[in-house]
């Protein structure tokens, strides 16, 4: 057994690391929130260039031609960056709509089980519709997930996003790992170099045991994360996404302590992470129905 | 990322695992906790056993007198005995996982040869003489002395929370050799035979009623000199030594047992009718999904310290500080599957509830181990 990423594997990761921090660094996430544009067509393509929503296609058909292990490390650095956009629809839809493997085409899903779809006015398909609903632009609690409410009140509008749960779940937790690990390095930085009562916070048991306890949840949730995609298993994948939003949700709240008045600002962006948590905690599976799936799978074992 | 086991690996599994149902049926059942003469012999009679068949000491190495396994291997050991209900490592467990591995790592030849092999067979038990009434987490402010006298050291002071001190026979003893120098400069490992004139040890009973340790009181021991392990005031480096070992595995098998545990807190609750209520059932839900991942994480540091020679990595501290928070969830939700069930203590996982409130206390509390992962993973300043 050796669960450690293999080299390739650590060198995809790594890449992917480098063409997000030079393609999308904090300047390109600040100038996408100040303009109030997610999904940036030339970005996109160009992520479709590296490989990032084919990555899972056999070669046969254009693919990369690698597995879901790679996708969560490859979407843990999408995480990281906050890159915004359908990123993990795309990916689920590459095979399946023209043009989504290789970003020409942005892909969209009802992943949120309600009226509410994100992205949809970005959206050239969404996943399992014929044609994109019209739908009634709500304002976002996320500055980069635009939102439409669809037919009214209908409870669920869209099309089914089932057969694309378990995968859409997996990636959307790996997401929120990278985001959560992220949080950790910002609360650190910045735990060390801001100085109260003459030494830096950080110094203070109070902020340290928050940095810690975040270290913790992410490293956990991070395991999970890799397991799951290894094994494949709807269980491992429902436990994956329950402790990676919770990582992510908590860790960008506790960053946000750490930061003082600073992280109550629009400045800081930290509550980037922290809105993005909280969307996609509710895309895919949520908490209440992770749980019930473990459960189910807890008795199950004991038949 | 791999999560399947080698042909050798899966070829040592299913040999345990064949040896296990051989052994297992013929045991006696483990006597009871607060019978400590008897279940040390238990706890001995297991390990003569292990070491009969070839399985003392797996993770030690050659040299030692171990088997020299790589820790995958000795993951499948912890798993495997576990999940077969093999008996814990009980009070061979500071000869097994702390005081040999120190010994093996900093001792002498003559002291790898005088200790050692009784540890492997069963036929000596160690305890921690590391806690004292004043240094408990700050462990290096300890104050028991020792004075050289000839080729002794004359020991005084008093340790506490030492586990099975009364069934012991040898301590990893630290002690105060320079009470002048710098408070983690002035420490020293000596291993103290527990039937040395001078050694008193007072039972403390436990919240679970028992008196699984003790306060140990040193009246002018006379430890020999020779049974130094490490240099004279360079204890603290040997300490952090078997500090390492005492984080590393510690807790493998357990998490196993937690997992058995909730699956049989499932099927209680599904019979008892409590299943129906969604909180209950959602609370058991998640912690199948933390133990679950929290083996995974065991697996992850594994193969972690694998790749670097086997040395346990800082990924302890992370593991210990999530799974003893996660043990003490699994028994509160236990208590709610029973309901007042739960205060019958004749059902065995109710002393394990009990034991479970140590969990976040011995071997280094969550406070401390929340500053190790804060100071030695993140990198941030010491405090004043
Ligand atoms: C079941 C059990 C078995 C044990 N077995 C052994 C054994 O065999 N041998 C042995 O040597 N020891 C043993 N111990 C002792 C154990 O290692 C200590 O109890 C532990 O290190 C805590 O020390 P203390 O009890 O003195 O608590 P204290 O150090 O007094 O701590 C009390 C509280 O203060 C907090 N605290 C202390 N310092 C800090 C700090 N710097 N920052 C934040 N919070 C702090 C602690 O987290 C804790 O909550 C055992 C303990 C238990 C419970």
């Amino acid at each position: 057994m050796d669960f450690q990423p293999t080299g390739e594997q650590r060198a995809l990761r790594a890449g992917v690391r480098d063409l997000l921090a030079g393609r999308y660094g904090r300047e390109a996430l600040r100038a996408s929130v100040e303009a109030g544009v997610a999904v940036d067509r030339r970005l996109w393509r160009e992520l479709g260039e590296a490989g990032f929503f084919a990555l899972r296609l056999p070669e046969s058909d254009g693919g990369v031609g690698l597995g879901l292990p790679e996708a969560a490390l490859v979407f843990e650095e999408a995480g990281r960056a906050l890159l915004p956009g359908p990123l993990v629809a795309t990916h689920l839809a590459a095979g399946v709509v023209p043009g989504a493997a290789s970003g020409t085409t942005v892909v969209t899903a009802f992943d949120l089980g309600g009226p509410l779809v994100a992205h949809l006015g970005e959206a050239d398909a969404v996943l399992g519709a014929s044609a994109p609903p019209e739908g009634e632009p709500v304002r976002s609690v996320d500055p980069l997930t635009p939102l439409h409410r669809v037919a009214g009140r209908h409870p669920d509008p869209g099309p089914d996003p089932a057969p694309y749960r378990d995968e859409g779940a997996l990636l959307t937790a790996a997401l929120q790992v990278g985001s959560a690990l992220r949080t950790v390095e910002l609360a650190v930085d910045h735990a060390r170099r801001r100085e109260q009562f003459g030494q830096p916070i950080g110094a203070f048991q109070a902020v340290k045991h928050l940095c810690a306890g975040m270290l913790v949840r992410a490293e956990v949730a991070r395991t999970a994360v890799y397991a799951a995609a290894v094994t494949g298993d709807v269980a491992e994948i429902a436990a994956a996404k329950l402790l990676a939003d919770e990582a992510a949700v908590r860790g960008a709240r506790d960053c946000l302590q750490v930061y003082g008045g600073m992280g109550f600002t629009w400045e800081a962006d930290v509550h980037l992470h922290l809105k993005r948590a909280w969307v996609r905690a509710e895309q895919w599976r949520t908490a209440a129905q992770a749980e019930e799936v473990l459960a189910a799978d807890l008795l199950g074992a004991v038949g | 990322m791999d999560l399947t086991y080698t042909d050798e690996e899966q070829e040592f599994r299913a040999r345990l695992r064949e040896w296990l149902a051989k052994e297992l049926p013929a045991l006696p059942p483990r006597p009871s906790p607060d019978d400590w003469p008897a279940r040390r012999a238990y706890d001995a009679g297991w390990q003569r056993r292990l070491f009969e068949a070839g399985y003392a000491g797996l993770h030690w190495p050659l040299d030692a007198g171990g088997r020299g396994a790589t820790p995958t291997q000795h993951l499948i050991f912890l798993e495997e005995t576990e999940r077969a209900g093999a008996p814990y490592v009980g009070a061979n467990f500071v000869g097994l996982l702390h005081a040999g591995p120190t010994i093996a790592a900093e001792g002498t030849a003559a002291q790898r040869a005088r200790w050692l092999p009784p540890v492997l067979r069963g036929d000596e038990m160690w305890c921690q003489g590391f806690s004292e009434p004043d240094a408990g987490s700050d462990l290096a402010s300890l104050r028991t002395r020792a004075v050289r006298d000839g080729d002794d050291y004359v020991v005084t002071g008093a340790k506490i929370w030492t586990s099975h001190a009364e069934v012991a026979d040898w301590c990893e003893l630290l002690v105060r050799t320079d009470p002048g120098a710098p408070k983690h400069r002035g420490i020293t490992w000596l291993a103290m035979p527990m039937d040395a004139p001078g050694i008193t040890v007072r039972p403390l009973r436990t919240l679970a009623g028992s008196a699984e340790f003790a306060e140990v009181f040193l009246d002018e021991v006379r430890v020999p000199a020779a049974n130094r392990v490490g240099a004279e005031n360079d204890g603290w480096r040997v300490t952090m030594v078997t500090l390492s070992f005492e984080r590393g595995t510690a807790f493998v098998g357990e998490v196993v047992a937690c997992r058995r545990t909730l699956a049989l807190l499932a099927r209680t609750a599904k019979e008892n009718g409590r299943w129906d209520d969604p909180v209950l059932r959602r609370t058991l839900g998640r912690l199948h999904g933390e133990l679950g991942a929290l083996w995974r994480l065991t697996q992850w540091n594994v193969s972690e310290s694998e790749r670097s020679g086997g040395v346990p990595g800082t990924g302890g501290s992370v593991f210990k500080l999530a799974y003893s928070h996660a043990r003490q969830e699994l028994y509160d939700a236990a208590a709610q599957v029973l309901g007042a069930g739960s205060l019958a203590l004749d059902e065995e996982w109710v002393l394990d509830r009990l034991s479970s409130l140590s969990y976040t206390i011995a071997a280094g509390t969550s406070q401390i181990q929340r500053n190790i992962v804060a100071e030695r993973v993140l990198g941030l300043p010491k405090g004043r």
